[in-house]
């Protein structure tokens, strides 16, 4: 028993953390937060990096590492708040790789290596479903009902652009008839992309816990350091608590994906609403701390409490993911 | 990262599983209860002739050396198959580990077996009416008189007091110095005039703790673990001790408990309730993350050696739970849920202190603040 990263895992999460912060750092991330934009040249590094593949199988042109590797850079890309369409991607990539042999010779390898954009919807919606970077992509990976997708030509498809309190992300509503059905597990592609999503929520939580930690240990009131105040010490030590449970249970949902697929469902159902919950409370709780500086545009916070909100509603609320853990535990 | 068990760990596992399948002998009488005491010991006596008496103990000293993963896995599978507790858990879990790492020679030879053995039963006086969280603060004295000490002070919150032969007693030995400095870990007979123990009725209507007066009771000089003066961070090691593996063998004990309310649930025919739902599905996602935090936990101690003040999450989730759960548990049941003496009226009691008792949750919090996240200490 070891619940613990390997070398190479933890080499993956220092390069990401390094990468990350080097090229989004707080002025970059709000100057294309700003402008609803990403940026290319990045995004080509990130290809380089091999992240848009790093779970596609190696026979279809990815890295062949498993979801562990996968959440390790989203929690880092959680944490720097990276405008990026690598989560599109993914959640593109894990409905592909259920594809036919067709399906996936004809996508995932170009997917894999960031040259072909791919979007997928993060609601089960059949109609107006909400698909982030749906403009510009080649391919769409939308529901087809209950338990199955389908790939969808874009230029079949009607996207609008939906303008969400997140702008670090590119958001859009789909509407398309037919496609052509994935013949492999839609629902275990649903799962796992709920669990890189969970560990973007986890890194969200966990930087805006940071931030309020720095503040509270140099912002001073009534002549002492606020940090020693057990009204602020104890809400962060809170947030402590939210983002350790959270990173756990991700991780864990991550570990079964490969290991334990059986235990994947209530799994990732478990780490979709405990990190939903926790980047939400920890995001509003690190903004009380700053207090008013907190609640102005010119501050950093509100972005990552922007994309926690959206990021919570997105592939099944924390309510809905509940009830789901409350079938899978045995209630009639 | 892999949770399954090694082979040589589910060995292990297997082997514990196989010799409490033969040989657990079920439920004990409530404590407090006159035959408690002899069923725990008879249990005790069973556990040492297996061999599984102090497993984390070093084989030189009767133990098998077990590593952490090990010590979960024991708690696991002790919790799992409902075992009750044996008769000197605080010598098993502190006084034999404090002996070990600070007593002498000496000590060591006349201690340990009998606390294995249960032949002779400890308890601990730590807390008093006036030292709670800030035990450090506390005043029992301890003066030095010809070969020895006279103990003159108050003790609370002391189980198994009214059996023991040995408490471990931390006292003030030095009234002049800074609180933490001045503080003596000794081992004191319990069977003296000068000693005498009450039991405490707490809100379940049980006694399961005492108080202890001393009346400039007796502590040769050979008693002193550790030094003079040294008394803290003895007291320290136990209280590590206390608190290292724990989160493991509570998910446990919380998930059975889960899984007997989702029953109940089901039987009730509340099982469609969306708050009855939201409120199951709150705690499985806490009882898991307890217990994989604690894995996580374990992990890293393995690694560094040293249990970090992380485990203070844990017994903070733990207390949260228990206290959620039972809440719960008695509104699913009704009114009936809260009749005198039944189970889970009497689990609602008895977790009311789960919040207080080993270290309160405003403390823990303490000590993740100022020694996890670094935020200055109120002073």
């Amino acid at each position: 028993m070891n619940f613990g990263l390997n070398d190479e895992q933890r080499e993956i999460q220092a390069t990401a953390r390094e990468f990350l912060s080097a090229r989004f750092t707080p002025e970059k991330v709000r100057e294309l937060a700003e402008a609803r934009a990403y940026d290319d040249a990045i995004w080509t590094e990130i290809s380089r990096l091999g992240w848009p593949g790093i779970a596609v199988a190696e026979e279809d042109g990815g890295q062949g590492l498993g979801l562990i590797e996968l959440v390790l850079i989203a929690e880092q890309s959680g944490y720097a708040l990276a405008p990026t369409p690598l989560m599109s991607t993914w959640n593109a990539a894990l409905f592909l790789a259920e594809g036919s042999d067709d399906q996936r010779a004809r996508w995932l390898p170009g997917v894999a290596s960031g040259e072909t954009r791919a979007a997928a919807a993060f609601d089960g919606r059949t109609e107006r479903a909400v698909v982030p970077d749906a403009d510009g992509a080649a391919v769409l990976l939308l529901s087809a009902g209950e338990d199955s997708a389908r790939v969808v030509d874009p230029s079949e498809a009607t996207i609008e652009p939906l303008d969400l309190i997140d702008t670090t992300r590119r958001y859009f509503k789909v509407s398309a008839d037919g496609g052509e059905e994935i013949p492999g597990d839609a629902d275990d592609a649903a799962n796992r992309a709920c669990v890189a999503l969970a560990a973007e929520l986890t890194g969200v939580a966990a930087r805006a816990m940071e931030m309020a930690v720095a503040y509270a240990k140099e912002r001073e009131q009534f002549g002492r350091a606020i940090g020693a105040y057990q009204a602020v010490s104890h809400r962060c030590a809170q947030m402590l608590y939210d983002v350790e449970e959270s990173r756990s249970l991700t991780y864990y949902a991550a570990w079964t994906a490969g290991a334990e697929p059986e235990s994947l469902p209530l799994a990732s159902s478990m780490a979709k609403a405990r990190a939903s919950d926790a980047a939400r409370s920890v995001t509003a709780a690190a903004l009380q701390v700053f207090g008013g500086i907190g609640f102005t545009w010119e501050h950093d916070l509100h972005f990552l409490l922007k994309r926690a909100w959206v990021s919570a509603e997105l592939l099944g609320t924390a309510r809905q993911h509940r009830d789901r853990v409350a079938s899978l535990v045995g209630l009639d | 990262m892999d949770l399954t068990l090694t082979e040589t760990e589910a060995a292990f596992r297997d082997e514990v599983r196989g010799w409490l399948e033969a040989n657990n002998p079920g439920e004990e009488p409530r404590s407090g209860t006159g035959n408690w005491i002899e069923f725990a010991t008879d249990w005790q006596r069973a556990l040492h002739a297996g061999g599984w008496a102090g497993i984390s103990w070093p084989a030189e000293y009767g133990g098998r050396g077990a590593s952490l993963i090990e010590q979960a896995i024991f708690s696991e599978e002790m919790g799992r198959a409902k075992a009750p507790r044996p008769a000197n858990l605080l010598g098993l879990v502190m006084g034999g580990p404090v002996v070990i790492a600070h007593g002498t020679t000496e000590q060591k030879e006349r201690y340990l077996e009998p606390i294995l053995s249960a032949e002779e039963i400890w308890c601990q006086g730590f807390s008093e009416p006036e030292a709670g969280s800030d035990l450090a603060s506390l005043k029992t004295r301890a003066v030095k008189d010809d070969g020895g000490w006279r103990v003159t002070g108050q003790k609370v919150w002391t189980s198994f007091a009214q059996y023991s032969k040995w408490c471990m007693l931390v006292a003030r030995t030095d009234p002049e110095a800074p609180k933490h400095k001045g503080l003596t870990y000794f081992l004191l007979d319990m069977e003296q005039d000068e000693v005498e123990v009450r039991p405490l009725r707490q809100i379940t209507g049980e006694a399961e703790f005492n108080e202890l007066f001393f009346e400039g009771a007796w502590i040769p000089d050979e008693n002193v673990v550790g030094g003079v003066g040294n008394g803290w961070n003895v007291a320290i090691t136990t209280l590590m001790n206390e608190r290292a593996g724990l989160g493991a063998s509570a998910a446990l004990g919380l998930r059975i408990g889960l899984d007997e309310l989702v029953e109940m649930i089901n039987e009730a025919g509340l099982g469609g309730h969306p708050g009855v739902r939201e409120h199951v599905a709150k705690l499985q996602i806490g009882i898991e993350a307890l217990r994989l935090g604690a894995l996580r936990t374990l992990t890293a101690t393995m690694k560094t050696g040293i249990p970090g003040p992380e485990g203070s999450i844990s017994k903070w989730e733990w207390a949260d739970l228990n206290q959620d759960m039972t809440a719960f548990a008695t509104d699913v049941l009704g009114i009936e849920g809260l009749a005198w003496g039944e189970e889970w009226s009497h689990r609602l009691l008895r977790s009311q202190a789960n919040s207080i008792e080993g270290g309160t949750t405003d403390v823990l919090k303490n000590i993740v603040a100022e020694r996890v996240l670094g935020l200055p200490r109120l002073r």
